[in-house]
């Protein structure tokens, strides 16, 4: 029964938990489609923050709206299964674009 | 509902030199959520390929238009507005499902809905305003991949309203019992997850499409 309450308080979230997902994740939209639409910002600059953002906003959901954690049998079981599946992602995407974007400076594109 | 009931008896016959029965149940609803979780990381990396398709492709324009002259980011400003407002009600609709509220449950469930249909209304307008200019997903090699991933990650949020939509007479007729709610939760993984693919959706190809 006990590991069923701490199940439960882990894997549910409450009010509290889901508005701070919500308030983090509005301010981590906004900031880049600002950056973006006014254009105040070197495009290095930009570019780097919108990606950062992107990954701290990501984190910010698992977080929060989808309670991954490292405390739970559960949580830990998801949380591995996920962190897989994210370096399978970062092989397929990064690969395939080093790939093909060597392939085109090599064809003189 | 008859077939439900031939699927408990099978389960009950296969179960039956078990004694501890309600048990086995409880254990069956975690895997239920967690069957449901690896299913999601499968469908992580399809968005995954269509990605990289889309990040390999995205400059073959054929000389016809490119990002910087179709996005408009007001516009999917709110789109992502519509989604992200939609995760929170989500979470509150899930909230008052533990706590055995079933009209609020049902309340936060329709606001959701609402505001996924208004995200997919927007996307299908989008999609024919471009189809109508003459830049369909035939135009070229960057439209045709822009078009897949966008369209793949609509085609899920309109299955996730098919699946909110069933819920919701479920929860009507039948109440809140265990297994309806272990199905809303497969549904709000599913939609919590739909949110995170919009936040590399509108980086990847909006916001850096535009700059």
């Amino acid at each position: 029964m006990n590991h069923n309450e701490t199940h439960d308080d882990a894997s549910h979230g409450t009010v509290k938990g889901y508005l701070i997902g919500f308030v983090l994740a509005v301010i981590l939209t906004v900031i880049p489609f600002y950056m973006v639409m006014t254009g105040d910002f070197s495009k290095v600059t930009t570019l780097w923050t919108i990606i950062t953002l992107a990954i701290v906003q990501i984190w910010v959901h698992l977080k929060y709206f989808l309670h991954l954690n490292f405390i739970t049998e559960d949580g830990r079981a998801s949380t591995f299964s996920f962190l897989f599946s994210a370096l399978i992602i970062v092989m397929v995407v990064g690969l395939s674009v080093w790939i093909i974007y060597e392939s085109n400076a090599m064809m003189m594109y | 509902m008859s077939t439900l009931s031939i699927n408990v008896e099978a389960e009950n016959t296969a179960l039956a030199s078990h004694d501890d029965h309600a048990h086995e149940h409880h254990d069956t609803s975690g895997d239920t959520v967690f069957g449901f979780w690896l299913y999601l990381m499968t469908d992580c990396l399809l968005f995954a390929s269509f990605f990289a398709t889309y990040a390999v492709l995205f400059m073959n324009t054929v000389g016809g238009v490119s990002g910087k002259d179709i996005f408009e980011l007001d516009f999917v400003a709110v789109e992502t507005a519509a989604l992200l407002i939609s995760s929170i009600t989500f979470g509150f609709a899930m909230i008052c499902a533990q706590g055995q509220k079933k009209a609020l449950t049902l309340m936060w469930l329709a606001i959701t809905f609402c505001l996924g249909a208004t995200f997919i209304g927007m996307e299908i307008y989008e999609f024919t305003h471009l189809i109508e200019h003459g830049n369909g997903p035939q135009g070229s090699a960057f439209l045709s991949s822009f078009f897949a991933l966008v369209g793949l990650h609509g085609l899920h949020v309109t299955a996730g309203l098919i699946w909110m939509a069933i819920m919701m007479i479920e929860v009507a007729r039948r109440g809140l019992g265990k297994p309806t709610v272990t199905r809303l939760m497969c549904l709000s993984l599913f939609w919590h997850f739909l949110d995170i693919v919009w936040i590399c959706v509108f980086t990847v190809v909006y916001l850096m499409g535009v700059m």
